[in-house]
């Protein structure tokens, strides 16, 4: 029997590249459940990645993709959007390529409530360039740019687009899977900007040198037993929740899209002539 | 009408239905007026976050089926050259205008003339158009997508501040007195068509998101299916036909006016607002009993070889005006230098040749 995923692979073309125990593969597989959950047509979609190692995926899924410049997915996505707003644009990226280098996109999609679907990996840390600090990366940790410790604070990327405007926003880890496929299911099919994070393991670079767990079980064990859900969180402390994993659904209301407005705004002037 | 709105009209004309922008002297006319057009076109317009936002914008909408085009003033121009050079791989047609200034607000110069054809990082060619009136930034915007749907490259269209913000006359043709180019659509079915397998004039069809060709675009080398491979022989495939499809009709790109060079002993080659003072310059030459002629370049990259070397036959010297420390004059040489002596005129005070000064320099030449 196939698999249910294979389907909506590229020339049902595998293996890919992810290392073994990489967690962008469950990202992947999340996505292509919650499209066939949601029997979503992938003719109409468009998926959209910068570079890194999450940025990869969409160049495995049998639809339009963009396998672009760093950082700059959200910014192709704007002019895919605006051109044809009836298309459903994915953007897989990562910590670095949305976080850092395409930070300012980032907020400002989140602003403008662009309807596309981002689904952020956060390993920690640039695992394809060899394992440097990430502006996710944890206070103290060894990479190779912070060979004595981690001398910055991690960022919270949630809370950041929260701040600019997102719509619907969720966390969770690789190790939440059924938890994840709902959010992305809610996601694909909210009308604006939505934005999920999976903190996911990176057994290759993260884990092994920065964690010291090179088995990508203990690394999924490391993700279930840092979580702790929302409701958890509010009861403790911010010196008790250093170093764990704020999980579940932190946004969700209804505002109309970029571009819903635009095309009002179109309509009034031009009496809809194209 | 004012040099940055014909540019718009241009767009218009051409098919131009995405824009997207950010805030920079002397092009901050064309996002404004662009503003009020597209949606009256049914078009659209945002201002993005930044130069980087729009160049990337405008590639997403172009490969969604809309001609695109963004515009900027040199220190914008910087930013856009990766996204240049995602374009060029991908083969995405799109516009790009540079108002040229000089470090700081308005400054006239041709500063940006190298930057425009080598700014972008990897194998690529550039097509650079040249206008040095207002009625020419209509043509030429026009012309410029016309170029970059038929090749799927970046085209730019290279102003200045001193045309731009200029006000002139200019007669609009009816859309029936113009020609207009748009991509070639696929005709294959899906599972046979091959998005990167190029046709006799080594350009690819194009189809475009939402159609039923589920094309992957990317910057690493591909194959003709589109798809991420890295082996030698095919990165050097990709990489001939992307650049030679340009480079190999640069003779029929060419867009340039010569004028008194049959016999012409010296010849001005001057592209941009220097065109405009280089034209009165020769015909006083010429009222003096001076054989001089004039190449006026309305493209500069491709270099126009074959127009450089024909209006320079009878030439003893070539006379390059230009606002800057004196660039394009190499290349002028590099062309033309083995037969005829290149004699580089820069003038970098923000302000054009006057013709005066151009006539003395040919009777300096003479």
């Amino acid at each position: 029997m196939e698999h249910p995923s294979l389907k909506y692979i590229r020339g049902k073309k595998l293996p890919h590249m992810f290392c073994p125990g990489c967690g962008c593969g469950q990202i992947m597989n999340a996505l292509l459940f919650a499209i066939d959950e949601l029997k979503l047509d992938t003719s109409k979609m468009v998926a959209i990645g910068g570079v890194g190692c999450s940025s990869r995926i969409p160049a495995y899924l049998d639809m339009y993709a963009i396998h672009g410049i760093h950082g700059r997915n959200l910014a192709y996505a704007t002019g895919v959007k605006l051109a044809k707003p009836e298309l459903k644009v994915v953007v897989l990226t990562g910590d670095g390529d949305c976080g850092a280098i395409g930070g300012n996109h980032l907020i400002h999609a989140a602003r403008r409530n662009l309807d596309v679907t981002v689904i952020m990996a956060n390993n920690g840390v640039y695992a394809m360039t060899g394992g440097q600090v990430a502006p996710t990366t944890a206070t103290g940790l060894y990479t190779t740019t912070t060979p004595r410790g981690n001398v910055e604070r991690p960022f919270d990327i949630c809370k950041l687009v929260e701040t600019a405007g997102g719509t619907y926003i969720a966390r969770w880890t690789t190790a939440q899977p059924a938890a994840l496929i709902r959010s992305v299911k809610k996601g694909l099919a909210h009308r604006g900007f939505s934005f999920i994070e999976v903190v996911c393991q990176c057994p290759t670079i993260y884990g092994r040198y920065s964690l010291g767990l090179l088995d990508p079980v203990k690394n999924m064990e490391y993700l279930q037993q840092n979580s702790v859900t929302k409701e958890e969180a509010l009861k403790r402390s911010a010196e008790e929740l250093v170093g764990k994993i704020v999980i579940g659904e932190f946004v969700e209301k209804q505002l109309p899209a970029l571009e819903d407005l635009y095309l009002e705004m179109e309509k009034a002037v031009s009496g809809g002539v194209k | 009408m004012l040099g940055n709105h014909a540019i718009v009209e241009g767009a218009i004309a051409a098919g131009c239905r995405f824009y997207a922008g950010y805030p920079i002297t002397p092009a901050n006319e064309i996002s404004e007026w662009m503003a009020q057009r597209m949606p009256e076109v049914g078009g659209r317009f945002i201002q993005m976050e930044d130069e980087l936002g729009s160049i990337y914008s405008v590639c997403g909408a172009s490969l969604a089926g809309k001609k695109s085009m963004t515009a900027t003033a040199s220190a914008g121009y910087n930013y856009m050259q990766e996204g240049i050079e995602y374009a060029v791989a991908a083969e995405i047609p799109l516009v790009i205008v540079d108002v040229m200034r000089q470090r700081g607000e308005n400054f006239p110069t041709h500063s940006d003339v190298m930057q425009a054809r080598y700014g972008a990082a990897g194998d690529h060619e550039m097509i650079v158009l040249t206008p040095s009136s207002v009625q020419e930034l209509f043509d030429l915007t026009v012309q410029a997508f016309n170029l970059a749907e038929r090749f799927r490259n970046p085209v730019i269209v290279l102003s200045e501040a001193t045309i731009s913000l200029m006000r002139e006359g200019i007669r609009i043709p009816p859309p029936e007195e113009l020609k207009i180019i748009t991509r070639k659509k696929p005709v294959a079915p899906p599972e046979e068509f091959m998005p990167f397998r190029a046709e006799e004039d080594l350009v690819p069809r194009m189809s475009e998101f939402g159609d039923q060709y589920r094309v992957l675009y990317t910057h690493n080398p591909h194959d003709e299916w589109g798809r991420i491979a890295w082996t030698p022989k095919m990165y050097e495939d990709l990489y001939n036909r992307v650049t030679r499809k340009i480079a190999d009709k640069a003779d029929e790109i060419a867009l340039f006016d010569a004028q008194f060079t049959e016999d012409a002993e010296i010849v001005v080659m001057a592209y941009g607002s220097e065109a405009r003072g280089s034209i009165e310059a020769v015909r006083m030459a010429r009222d003096e009993g001076i054989k001089a002629g004039i190449l006026k370049l309305m493209n500069i990259w491709p270099v126009p070889v074959k127009a450089m070397k024909e209006s320079t036959r009878r030439a003893k010297k070539v006379l390059v005006p230009e606002m800057n420390t004196g660039r394009y004059c190499h290349v002028v040489s590099e062309f033309v230098g083995c037969d005829v002596d290149v004699v580089p005129l820069p003038k970098n005070q923000g302000r054009i040749h006057s013709p005066e000064e151009i006539l003395e320099e040919i009777r300096r030449a003479k």
